[in-house]
């Protein structure tokens, strides 16, 4: 009796599993899972849907999560080539990398969030990148952040910038502000926060030395942004950030980009692929919007009085 | 499971079955809870991709991430057998500055390796096989050396003292067993194998980055019990090669969580899934021997009585 129950669900389970014959296989996976990177993952899945694909009808979409950890990250990008699917979407530089060691030339990989895809090796140029490899970089535009906040604060002359030397894109990010600094008369002061434990210790270390603090978009200091907001409401020191997404916790300003609007743009360039365009002639792609969101309270008690012309310009302003 | 994925799985297996022969030598034979080799793994990999990148010889570099590893073990053991720091410790406090250590050398968080020349390349073109082959028989190969090796060490003369040190340091040393000198030793050569680890791993998945030594020591300790429940070693060559078996299956129950989609499972339920069925893999050979022992007793006519 125990036997034939097995014996029907087992089937019952064989019926169901191959559902209708699918057009194309999109294989999706990511070195994590949080906010930002499941933004990305949901994005370009709309952006096919608008492109009149049913994703889970025509697409067999199927994702996996690394979970942090590097070596299942590779076991992933096994399994999926070894499946043939029509389309790689690899999520954040060490996924991409393990799909396309894995894939070699292979398997279409779609990358996205990487923030610098030539460093990571994953194309040889932006415009032109060969291969059966393009995506999505998520470099955030450092050049107008630096303007936003000359803007917000014409004074600014110190800036400071906590953040985790150890995370990949925190690491390039700082290392851009620093090349860009010169050009705009800027002094940059940085200072380290290995863990979300950390960057309390890392701001106030920032107290006396700078007129404003600016946080990237590293992972670490999100964590733990409100030490850094905290920090600058005390000390009188207005904290801007490349993530709108911190404003309402205190951030005086914020220009960023939609996680959301890169997904979107990778979705874009997939649907191209599954059209049937190579996707080493697909010029790798930048974030085209930001936004500018502004918290008047905060900023009051940073001590920042912000220029009417700047307000015009925000997206949004919380009071 | 398509043959990709499962070579894939054997390929990490293997890899980690350098961990797991690291992690046997500093926690079975010293009895030495070592946690360095969560930071001896980026640092291997890490020292290999930044001479690769800088032009260097793969195996040269590969070589060069061996004696790194070996250099944080030998700090390790200092700390622990010359400062007297306890062990455990004295290998967090290593592990630790080893982050430090890494992103000094690597100069920033990940180094890309991707068409880089590799220790695998020459293979890839003196092997008439399809590259996901290449690897895993390489490693293989390596593996089954490295085994042989281990065995040979813990048998010799000095192995011996080595395993007496771990086993009974006070008895050692009464008999002239040098047991400081031997924890310097074992700890080296333990976290030497883990950086080889790391830096085979940078050049098979592409890139050296600064958080993949993560769990190291997990998944090292995984293999060596789960090893150990599957061989139920009596020998040293037979725990060696339990070590590896160990990782394998380990990295085999990933590949079949990874797989395990059509149950309903998700991504995010990667990691209990493996869990149970490491569980399921250290567990079953358990009750079969449980079961064959109550038939056997049955057989015998229950003369005890009782039980």
């Amino acid at each position: 009796m125990f036997r034939r129950t097995v014996c029907a669900a087992v089937a019952a389970l064989l019926v169901a599993v191959p559902a209708v014959a699918q057009q194309y296989t999109v294989k999706v996976t990511a070195i994590v899972e949080h906010p930002a990177l499941d933004a990305v993952r949901a994005g370009a899945r709309e952006a096919l849907e608008a492109r009149g694909y049913d994703v889970g009808e025509d697409i067999d979409w199927e994702f996996q999560s690394a979970q942090g950890d590097v070596g299942i990250a590779g076991q992933i990008a096994r399994t999926f080539v070894g499946e043939s699917p029509d389309v790689i979407l690899a999520i954040a530089t060490p996924s991409a990398q393990a799909a396309v060691s894995a894939a070699r030339g292979r398997v279409p990989v779609i990358f996205s969030a990487v923030t610098d895809p030539v460093d990571a090796r994953l194309v040889s140029s932006l415009e032109a990148p060969g291969g059966n490899v393009t995506g999505v970089s998520d470099m955030t535009p450092v050049d107008r952040h630096i303007e936003m906040m000359l803007e917000a604060m014409p004074g600014l002359e110190r800036l400071g910038v906590p953040y985790n030397p150890g995370e990949a894109n925190a690491a390039v990010l700082v290392e851009r502000i620093k090349a860009l600094a010169p050009e705009y008369g800027l002094e940059v002061v940085t200072a380290s926060a290995p863990s979300s434990a950390d960057v309390l210790a890392a701001a106030r270390s920032l107290v006396g030395k700078v007129d404003a603090i600016y946080v990237t978009t590293d992972n670490t200091l999100m964590s733990a942004f409100e030490s850094v907001a905290q920090v600058g409401m005390d000390a009188d020191i207005p904290v801007f950030a490349a993530d709108t997404s911190v404003v309402e916790r205190g951030a005086a300003a914020a220009a960023g980009f939609d996680y959301h609007d890169i997904g979107l743009q990778t979705g874009d360039i997939i649907a191209r692929v599954l059209e049937g365009e190579a996707p080493g002639e697909i010029p790798v792609q930048f974030v085209d919007r930001t936004l500018l969101h502004v918290n008047l309270g905060a900023a009051a008690d940073m001590g920042l009085e912000l220029p009417a012309a700047f307000l015009d310009g925000a997206d949004r302003v919380i009071e | 499971m398509s043959v990709i994925a499962l070579l894939g799985a054997l390929e990490a297996g293997l890899l980690f079955g350098l961990v797991a022969l690291g992690v046997y030598l500093s926690f079975r034979v010293l009895h030495f809870p070592d946690l360095t080799v969560d930071g001896s793994l980026p640092l291997g990999a890490g020292v290999a991709a930044t001479l690769i990148v800088s032009g260097a010889d793969p195996f040269l570099a590969t070589a060069v991430a061996f004696v790194a590893g070996g250099l944080a073990g030998l700090v390790t053991a200092w700390l622990n057998v010359r400062l007297g720091i306890l062990n455990l410790l004295a290998s967090i406090l290593v592990m630790i500055s080893l982050h430090t250590v890494n992103l000094r050398i690597m100069g920033k968080p990940n180094v890309a390796l991707l068409g880089e020349r590799t220790v695998f390349t020459p293979f890839e073109a003196l092997l008439p096989l399809p590259f996901f082959w290449v690897t895993p028989l390489i490693l293989l190969g390596l593996l089954l050396v490295s085994v042989w090796l281990v065995h040979r060490f813990l048998t010799s003369e000095i192995g011996l003292a080595m395993r007496a040190t771990g086993a009974n340091p006070r008895m050692a040393r009464a008999n002239g067993v040098r047991t400081g000198a031997m924890t310097l030793l074992g700890i080296a050569l333990a976290n030497a194998l883990v950086a080889l680890a790391g830096a085979l791993f940078a050049q098979i998945q592409g890139a050296a980055d600064i958080t993949m030594g993560i769990g190291t020591i997990v998944v090292g300790l995984a293999a060596v019990i789960l090893g150990e429940a599957l061989l139920s070693p009596r020998t040293v060559l037979l725990a060696a090669l339990g070590c590896v078996l160990g990782s394998v299956v380990y990295r085999l129950a990933v590949a079949a969580a990874l797989n395990a989609d059509f149950l309903g499972l998700q991504a995010q339920d990667l990691k209990l899934i493996t869990a149970v069925l490491v569980v399921l893999a250290m567990t079953l050979p358990g009750l079969r021997g449980r079961r064959a022992l109550r038939a056997a007793r049955q057989r015998s006519g229950g003369t005890g009585g009782g039980r």
